[in-house]
């Protein structure tokens, strides 16, 4: 049954397509191939193709409503029987929606009335916890929002909602967004995929796990110094975190508001590309989002078959050489480095550029992120909503209401923060962060004015145990030393895995991250839709449902 | 929807004293210069130091201190902008609106929502940075400053820290002629933009005493004791912007004080940035005030006031506070002042400790994330600057050009819409005495009797100056002149159209008759007018408007009149 989900490879057909992958907003119903029955397919049924392409699930699922090979319901049906099923092993949700089938009998019924479909129509999207739905609890991970429910819903949630998405429901993280593992989840601990022992990385652990384990087809993260990035890597997903302002963060609940950003999870960079193009834009109720235009991104997906040996031919590829030093892992540093080979093949012209100020990002972040959320959890007093610890008098109620609502990793930065920004320490902590951000971007700039894209490991190391760094806190920051200058310098980037390093029971997966100019996704979403397409020898389905799922 | 997400704050109010300046006041909402300036009047009389000293001794001792001592007072106006919505979403804001019905995800603090700045704000305080001669900065911020409070839903108040919009101004204050008048000139240190908070209220609209909430609390259960007792929070007024202006130490005396405050609601109210009231909180004065020797350059120990909601209250509140001070210092015991917040009670008309100061409170300013930098151009500047009203000094000196005494040009310029009435009259060709006298006097007087504003009178200015013009060329006498204004105060309509209704007598050969009438039944005086008794030209006139129950046009009787008398002479 399941094997029903998996699009027929012929697929890649339509993906060659151009006109149904630019235009399709506006396509209706295949009403001639309505007639067609609905195939059972396998891989084995279709040709098999030299190079098995990762596919778009979103253009796949679309193709299958219109050509009426299957319908929305069988669609979620699936997912959601593969969600139960996994559920117990990864605890990738803190909250099921139970209205997807619902939704998915009125896009059918649409279908059968031969109404226009968004171009989401029928996608099932996952949402991290700390993004607000109107019609789910939206907890953040924190005991100090269990049970609360916002009213209204995200832009980016609503956009989605808007293009015929449907939102399968919220996965779990580490609370407000605060940590690398997923293990700071006030409510669950999510489990990776590929081992059950270890975790998905973090923070948006829950999201990545959900993609990874094709609980849902893509689903929303966010990156505030490499929260989509890291466990997309620890998971073999594609995370993509866009440039700082190109997606609105209404609705994000804010953990450091210069520094967050939405971002996307697919199995294809052709998903994690559409969600975005989705979901991008400026929004009048966010100051920061971008008034840029956004371009059609999805123009980016040219299929390989129509490209030349050397697709890439020209393109300069800088892989930043402090990424690759002492601390990182072996089998990461050698996973990059064929990643690096495998672009020479299709044409870049790669060479090492150094990024000086590279290990300053990490104290800078630390700094500024704390100190910003030191800011934005201050409203989580207990007075208007979220939990209250009632007391006699009102400065033991906000200590009680918080002291009990919040975790630890949640306290240590908001006491970090505070004293970052008390008087007397301000000059010395948070402006100097600061000027270090500032260095920081014009070294990027610097570097990017040289390079069409960058290079880096997502992370020093693979996933790891379950507790392994729980109590080392210092440890667990320093991992996010690969992602957290991008945030600083508020660049796209692109994580896609590129190889395994050993570990589980079937290689753990090692992500790639490329790096962009500031709202240059479409270069990012190019390079990266060729890469994996013409990526030997590597299978990014989890052993977790590889017997369900073939490819 | 706000009312499931709002929750009673069970809180023992008890320890929430502050409140008591948060409460809502039912007052009756119109406050003109002049009413303060007589409320002041009697200040002197009124305060006595409440100082455990008796009485006369205390007197004594003050009036001789006083002359050694001088007050260095600097005043906080929070002014609330009138803008159609808040600083940083869309909600509307009108005072006295039920509890949370004016309220967003956004000047709630709900988790995810983020401010957009209303550009009017920006305008706002353009117009109030020029009006104040300071300098702009062209290159702002905003910055978040950081304390809890329920009434702060966000943990933190959007404001400007280190670089504020404008700094560097002055303005110029008229003083009453009642004080002495004169002119002053006080330095403005800055003008920021910040939002409001909201406001605590109990939900039984009383407070409690400790004992009774005891008691309740052991009879009643937990539901109860929360629905029944407890404070709850109200933010309509979250988020409403705020200009917040901070006067250099300039002012000596509380009829300085109270007069720069009323040229800042003059200022903003000319300005039609905000209705500057301050019942209603929409201008928020908080006094800063030492006492110091004379002589000495540095500056006594600095007390503020608080809930100061009238000018007068400003003055008297800061004559209490320089006696009380100045007292202290007499006696040697200066050190009793302290750094504190003290609240201005009115009904015992004294300053009372509100809360001592325990050191700097460390607000962790940094800059607001949400939102850009405020970038000015010159040419948005310079845009705002010739929409810009006369303002209430120049209107003042143009005043005094046009002749007019101080005390006519203090109270046209004391109301824009008065000024501008006047200002329209004049433009109508009245004679700027004569429409002086009559805004000042028969109409000013008929607003207070009524409790009516000028906009709300059916006089027009275009019918006033029709009216001193009509009296002035003798068509109607100023008796009949004040019958017609009371008419068209109440009534309106035109000067023409009541002088016809009133059928006056304005043909020159009935009045003839009349007066013909009237000297030929008065020989004797008329013998005796001849004989040079010419005052007597009153009482034939007022025999012949007697005749024409007082509708003979009063120019062409006494035109006709002299020809009779003075013809067989």
């Amino acid at each position: 049954m399941l094997s029903t989900l998996q699009p027929p490879r012929s697929l890649s057909h339509f993906r060659t397509n151009p006109t149904l992958l630019l235009r399709y907003t506006s396509l209706k119903p295949l009403s001639s191939l309505s007639s067609q029955p609905v195939i059972h397919s396998t891989i084995t049924d279709q040709p098999q193709s030299p190079n098995p392409l990762p596919h778009s699930q979103i253009l796949s699922t679309r193709h299958s409503l219109l050509s009426r090979h299957l319908t929305a319901t069988q669609l979620a049906d699936s997912f959601l029987a593969r969600l139960r099923l996994t559920e117990p092993h990864l605890r990738s949700f803190l909250h099921v929606s139970d209205s997807v089938l619902a939704q998915a009998r009125e896009l059918d019924e649409k279908i059968q009335r031969n109404e226009e479909l968004g171009p989401l129509a029928g996608v099932l999207v996952a949402v991290k916890d700390n993004i607000c739905t109107a019609e789910m609890p939206s907890t953040a991970g924190s005991r100090v929002l269990e049970g609360y429910t916002p009213p209204y819903d995200a832009t980016a949630v609503r956009k989605i909602k808007e293009l015929g998405g449907i939102v399968v429901g919220k996965t779990n993280l580490d609370e407000f967004g605060m940590g690398s593992t997923t293990e700071g989840s006030a409510f669950q601990v999510t489990a990776n995929p590929w081992d059950v022992s270890r975790v998905p990385g973090g923070s948006s652990g829950g999201s990545a796990a959900a993609v990874s384990a094709r609980q849902c087809m893509v689903s929303l993260g966010s990156d505030t110094g490499g929260s989509v990035r890291q466990p997309a890597s620890f998971c073999g997903v594609v995370g993509l975190k866009p440039t700082y302002g190109r997606v609105s963060r209404f609705g994000l609940m804010a953990y450091a508001s210069s520094l967050d950003v939405i971002g996307c999870f697919g199995m294809s960079v052709a998903d994690a590309g559409i969600l975005l193009y989705a979901i991008s834009g400026h929004d009048r109720l966010d100051a920061s989002s971008s008034k840029r235009e956004v371009p059609n991104l999805e123009a980016e997906f040219v299929s390989i078959s129509s490209l030349d040996s050397k697709p890439l031919k020209g393109l300069r590829i800088g892989l930043i050489r402090e990424t690759l030093d002492d601390g990182v892992d072996t089998g990461v540093t050698s996973a990059v480095r064929n990643a690096a080979l495998h672009l020479e093949e299709l044409g870049c012209f790669v060479n090492e550029v150094s990024l000086p100020s590279f290990s300053l990002g990490l104290p800078a972040y630390y700094i500024l992120a704390s100190s910003e959320s030191s800011s934005n959890l201050s409203r989580y007093d207990g007075v208007r909503y979220g939990n209250q610890v009632p007391a006699d008098e009102l400065n033991s109620q906000y200590k009680d209401s918080r002291a009990k609502g919040f975790g630890s990793e949640v306290k240590r930065r908001i006491l970090t923060g505070t004293y970052a920004l008390s008087a007397g320490y301000y000059d010395a902590n948070y402006k100097r962060a600061q000027q270090v951000r500032t260095i920081i971007r014009k070294s990027f700039k610097a570097a990017l004015d040289e390079h069409d894209i960058l290079i880096s490991p997502a992370a020093p190391s693979a996933a790891y145990k379950i507790g392994e760094k729980k109590n080392d806190p210092l440890a667990m920051y320093a991992g996010d030393i690969m992602t957290v200058n991008v945030n600083l310098a508020g660049l796209p980037a692109l994580v896609l895995p590129c190889g395994f390093v050993e570990g589980g029971s079937a290689g753990l997966p090692v992500g790639l991250q490329m790096i962009g100019a500031a709202f240059d996704e479409g270069k990012l979403l190019k390079v990266g839709h060729i890469f994996e397409q013409t990526l030997q020898n590597c299978n990014f389905v989890p052993p977790l449902i590889a017997d369900e799922v073939t490819s | 929807m706000a009312s499931t997400i709002f929750r009673s704050l069970h809180t023992n109010p008890c320890l929430l004293h502050p409140t008591a300046l948060l409460r809502r006041k039912d007052v009756i909402l119109y406050c003109t210069m002049r009413s303060a300036q007589t409320q002041t009047a009697a200040t002197p009389d009124k305060v006595k130091p409440q100082v455990k000293v008796a009485p006369n001794i205390q007197n004594k001792t003050l009036e001789k201190a006083s002359k050694d001592y001088e007050a260095v007072i600097g005043i906080e106006t929070h002014v609330q902008l009138n803008t159609l919505t808040k600083a940083f979403c869309s909600c509307p804001y009108n005072y006295g609106s039920p509890p949370n019905t004016s309220v967003c995800p956004v000047c709630m603090g709900l988790p995810g929502a983020l401010p957009v700045l209303n550009m009017k704000v920006i305008e706002s305080a353009i117009k109030v940075g020029l009006s104040l001669n300071c300098k702009l900065s062209f290159n702002s911020k905003f910055d978040r400053k950081q304390y809890f409070y329920p009434d702060l839903p966000k943990g933190y108040q959007i404001s400007q820290f280190d670089v504020p919009i404008a700094t560097g101004g002055y303005i110029d204050v008229d003083l009453p002629l009642e004080y002495g008048g004169g002119h002053r000139k006080f330095g403005i240190t800055r003008v920021h933009m910040e939002e409001d908070a909201g406001k605590l209220l109990h939900s039984e609209g009383g407070s409690y005493s400790q004992e009774s909430y005891e008691r309740l609390r052991l009879t009643l259960s937990l539901f109860w004791i929360l629905f029944v007792y407890f404070m709850q929070v109200d933010l309509n007024r979250a988020g409403v912007p705020l200009l917040e202006i901070v006067s250099e130490p300039d002012m000596r005396t509380g009829i300085e004080a109270a007069e720069y405050a009323a040229e800042l609601q003059r200022l903003v109210r000319y300005l039609g940035v905000s209705n500057g009231n301050m019942q209603e909180g929409s201008l928020r004065c908080d006094v800063n005030i030492s006492v110091r020797p004379i002589g000495n350059i540095e500056f006594g120990t600095k007390v503020e006031i608080k809930n100061l909601n009238s000018f007068s209250s400003v003055s008297r509140a800061i004559d209490y506070e320089i006696s009380r001070q100045v007292l202290l210092h007499s006696q040697g015991e200066d050190k009793e002042i302290v750094q504190e917040t003290r609240l201005w009670e009115e009904g015992a008309q004294k300053t009372v400790t509100m809360r001592k100061k325990e050191g700097l409170a460390d607000y962790r300013y940094f800059p607001e994330p949400d939102l850009p930098g405020v970038f000015l151009t010159q040419d948005y500047v310079d845009g705002i600057r010739n929409t810009l009203p006369e303002l209430p000094e120049t209107k003042r000196r143009r005043y005094e050009k046009m002749g007019l005494s101080m005390q006519d040009v203090l109270f046209l310029a004391n109301d824009v819409n008065v000024a501008e009435f006047f200002d329209t009259t004049i433009t109508k060709g009245a004679d700027v005495k004569l429409a002086t006298n009559w805004i000042m006097g028969d109409i000013a007087a008929y607003m207070k009797n009524e409790k009516l504003t000028i906009d709300e009178i059916k006089l027009s200015p275009k019918e006033l100056a029709e009216l001193i013009a009509s009296i002035k060329d003798g068509t109607i006498s100023g008796k009949i002149g004040k019958e017609i204004l009371f008419e068209l105060l109440a009534k309106g309509g035109t000067v023409k159209g009541l002088i016809e209704e009133k059928d006056l007598i304005v043909d020159p050969a009935e009045i003839e008759k009349m007066v013909e009438k009237v000297v030929s039944e008065n020989p004797k005086q008329l013998e005796q007018y001849r004989g040079g008794k010419t005052k007597l030209q009153g009482y034939f006139a007022g025999q012949v408007m007697k005749l024409s129950k007082g509708k003979a046009n009063p120019g062409l009787l006494n035109k006709i009149l002299l020809e009779k008398l003075n013809a067989k002479s």
